[in-house]
């Protein structure tokens, strides 16, 4: 472990804002994507199952 | 030999690839969850301090790793497109598809990263570097894909077009590659440097492999996601999407 104390970790050596900054826009990035695809199945399968309704 | 040759085949067709995407994306998830916090612990919290760069240098743990994966998605788009325009299979173009924008984000987020290292190392977010530049080329090569493939409504059309754009931009990704020893770049040349105490740079080499790994599950995972996605869409009307749907 190389850090003393939590706020040692956050601060990150005083590179907090740009260390953060990239591991935050990447995990942001890889929820949003999932997110956004599950939300586009989702649709996908409701449009489907309209289909079914009117046949 | 003629047993394997059928199962290519098989499995070439939307029908029979679209369950067995779905039974594989629980693994490669699994596989990305797990690996993206063995390296997230490796890269925040084991590996020593750079002695040069202080704490700022763990960028890298995620920089690398989205640089890799948005050079290497492209190359595997470019290959489902040589495949595509070779044998007209209809699953190549929506691989080509389904990649691209995984591969856009990560292009992104490596010149996003790369700023936020950029800044503090370098004192700029920015410079017109032949890496840096090659990069953002790579990053509007996606683009470009994605909106030429959206503006044409013919699917078939529209993986044609796509399929050149993504052969004609894959002459870029060895630019980029090679960028920092063909030119004089600002940019550094290796990722790690094995020159250093040894353990320190196996730890992050380690940790930053490991994050690699778990991007490439994430990407498939993605990919797979969006590839159900984009065959349920195109063949909507068709019955194994009544079929399977629900499954």
């Amino acid at each position: 472990m190389q850090w003393n104390s939590f706020s040692d970790f956050v601060q990150m050596g005083g590179y907090a804002f740009y260390v953060w900054g990239s591991f935050g826009a990447c995990a942001l990035g890889m929820l949003l994507e999932p997110w956004l695809l599950k939300r586009r199945r989702r649709a996908i399968l409701t449009r489907l199952s309209g289909q079914e309704h009117l046949q | 030999m003629s047993h394997s040759l059928v199962n290519w085949f098989k499995y070439a067709s939307p029908a029979s690839f679209y369950p067995l995407a779905g039974r594989m994306i629980p693994y490669f998830a699994a596989a990305a969850a797990l690996l993206g916090l063995a390296g997230l612990w490796i890269g925040l919290l084991v590996a020593p301090t750079d002695a040069q760069q202080g704490e700022g240098y763990r960028i890298i743990f995620v920089h690398v790793p989205a640089s890799w994966m948005s050079m290497f998605v492209y190359c595997v788009m470019a290959f489902w497109s040589a495949l595509g325009l070779a044998f007209k299979t209809r699953l190549s173009g929506m691989m080509t598809a389904a990649l691209a924008p995984t591969g856009a984000l990560f292009a992104f987020l490596s010149l996003w990263t790369g700023a936020l290292w950029g800044k503090p190392m370098w004192g700029a977010w920015w410079v017109w570097d032949a890496r840096l530049t090659s990069q953002l080329i790579l990053f509007f090569l996606y683009l470009g894909f994605i909106a030429l493939q959206s503006s044409i409504d013919d699917p078939r059309r529209a993986d044609k077009a796509g399929a050149l754009l993504a052969l004609v931009g894959v002459i870029n990704v060895p630019i980029i590659y090679f960028s920092v020893q063909w030119w004089n770049t600002l940019h550094q040349g290796a990722s790690v440097s094995m020159t250093k105490a040894p353990s320190m740079a196996h730890t992050m080499l380690a940790g930053m492999l490991i994050m690699a790994l778990a991007f490439w599950a994430y990407t498939i995972a993605v990919a797979l996601a969006r590839v159900r996605c984009i065959m349920l869409e195109r063949e909507l009307s068709s019955e194994w999407v009544k079929r399977n749907a629900t499954e």
